[in-house]
């Protein structure tokens, strides 16, 4: 086992959903309120030395410069604050950012976070919005979208290996199952499989059930260099691995279309440095940000072997109980998908899960934990690796 | 580096066109408008690069060349977008897939000219320069689509 590069030591996450009047920086704030009420040995105004926020969209609330409004509303006005931003992964990046600046020394205890305000524009404007994360020239270009990207790819997984749309649906319905048992989720409803299948069509072959959810939502992590974990807390969850890596950000120039070369290096990097297996996971949040994204991540990470990523969904060996329970939180697909928040959400949920407090979801006994974050079709990857002490 | 460029033109087809044009998107586009659908070459490692790139990513070298692909490729995925962004609602639904080019060049493109259901994997597309309209203003890049052959 790979020794602990830095611990968290408390965590916080609003509720996922429609926030109707806030603003992303108010959201954020109760994030960070939750992650402080948890730790009430952190004083956050003399403790925290660095700030890391992830964000994607200024287009939503005509606001940039995430990182000095965040740290203001959530009484930091003076700290060092940087926002990250990689699309979908920017709050993973953010994690990671505040691993580097743990390790580096220059800070010791530091506010790791993510937030998106989305539900106030309309699915055409939030759309074309999300599309900026990938390449223009070519794809936004000729039209194709987010849920279109997956599509290619789902379609090329379909070929390549026979995965049916029933087999996604099935993520789908085990997510909204997982989803149905967090209080903090924006679904907190089970939908069956014909549901999935019948319901319109976003991208062919990619349903409105194989989509994320638009949601308004922040997330937030405190850091520290592992031999101060216990200044804070007697319960810290230690990071025991990291990795990112980068692709082209065109999907149409990578030779394989069925897997995430990003997603396959960050994951041997994090694996690597934690010394630790795919067998060993106990419980992995997965960027489903599309059901066959959660497909692709199970090969990717090593959950199975590749082309089987369907039938291990169909088993129902990811759902809670199972082998290795994928997306206890409800995934992006049930408990929705902030943007710039899901990285940082994703460690949220791992860190309840590792600390047993997961409730309802709790996986029984889960020591190691893992989190996998994209941004855009696969030009980042985050993969991160928990254990608790 | 700026020094050591290669043989002022090479021929295109029925066009010349200057290498030392800039191996830019933006040139990638002007060079469509003349229909010709064109990728750069780095002279020293041979790599072809598409989109074209005005330093090569994979030997750092500026030495480059403009060469010519052939329109005609073969679909190796595909998808039908229905939810469209706001510039292309008034065409949705409407098929986009990936075309595999000659020296393994690959391209994304709106098909037009087939049903949903005729279209398959593998099947033999090419590009047709100048289609579909939408409200865009900017850029001013001119459209290609792939068709039947």
């Amino acid at each position: 086992m790979g020794k602990p590069l830095v611990s968290i030591v408390s965590a916080g996450l609003s509720k996922f959903g429609k926030h109707e009047g806030l603003y992303a920086r108010e959201i954020f704030a109760t994030a960070a309120k939750e992650a402080f009420d948890r730790c009430p040995k952190l004083n956050p105004k003399s403790d925290i030395k660095a700030m890391f926020i992830g964000h994607m969209g200024e287009a939503y609330e005509h606001q940039g410069h995430t990182g000095a409004t965040a740290a203001d509303w959530v009484g930091l006005l003076h700290v060092p604050t940087t926002r990250t931003e990689a699309a979908c992964a920017s709050s993973g990046v953010a994690l990671r950012s505040g691993v580097y600046a743990v390790l580096s020394g220059l800070a010791d205890v530091v506010l790791v976070g993510g937030v998106e305000k989305m539900t106030h524009r309309s699915t055409a404007e939030v759309t074309e919005y999300l599309a900026m994360a990938s390449d223009y020239p070519f794809e936004q270009w000729n039209g194709i979208t987010f849920p279109g990207l997956f599509a290619l790819i789902a379609t090329a997984h379909m070929h390549e290996y026979g995965t049916t749309e029933r087999q996604m649906a099935s993520v789908a319905v085990k997510n909204h199952f997982h989803g149905s048992l967090n209080p903090k989720a924006h679904m907190q409803k089970e939908i069956t499989i014909e549901d999935a299948l019948t319901s319109r069509i976003v991208a062919w072959p990619l349903k409105l059930y194989d989509c994320s959810l638009i949601t308004d939502g922040a997330s937030c992590v405190i850091l520290t260099k592992p031999e101060l974990a216990r200044k804070y807390t007697d319960q810290p969850v230690h990071i025991v691995g990291t990795g990112q890596a980068g692709d082209t950000i065109g999907l149409y120039e990578r030779k394989s279309l069925t897997s995430l070369m990003s997603a396959r290096l960050a994951a041997k990097t994090a694996y690597d440095m934690a010394k630790v297996r795919p067998s060993d996971v106990d419980v992995a949040e997965l960027h489903d940000c599309f059901t066959i994204s959660e497909v692709v991540a199970c090969e990717d990470l090593g959950f199975c072997v590749l082309g089987d990523g369907g039938k291990l969904s169909e088993s129902g060996e990811t759902k809670l109980g199972g082998r290795i329970p994928i997306n206890t939180s409800g995934g992006l697909k049930s408990k929705g998908h902030p943007v710039g928040a899901t990285g940082v959400a994703q460690a949220y949920e791992i860190y309840l899960q590792l600390t047993e407090q997961a409730e309802r979801r709790q996986v029984k006994d889960a020591k190691i934990g893992l989190t996998h974050n994209l941004g855009g079709s696969g030009a980042t990857a985050a993969v991160h690796i928990y254990r608790r002490e | 580096m700026a020094q050591a460029l290669p043989p002022q033109y090479i021929s295109i087809g029925e066009n010349k066109m200057p290498s030392t044009e800039p191996f830019t998107i933006d040139q990638f586009y002007k060079n469509l408008a003349m229909g010709k659908l064109t990728a750069g070459k780095c002279l020293k490692c041979g790599r072809i690069h598409l989109p074209p790139r005005p330093m090569c990513s994979n030997c750092f070298s500026q030495e480059l060349e403009w060469v010519e692909i052939h329109g005609k490729g073969k679909l190796i995925t595909y998808t039908v977008i229905h939810i469209a962004p706001q510039q292309f609602q008034n065409i949705a639904p409407y098929p986009v897939g990936i075309v595999e080019l000659e020296y393994g060049l690959r391209i994304p493109g709106m098909i037009q000219g087939i049903t949903q259901e005729k279209l398959q994997i593998g099947m033999e597309l090419i590009i047709d320069f100048g289609a579909c309209s939408t409200t865009q203003t900017w850029p001013e890049w001119p459209r290609y689509c792939f068709k039947p052959t």
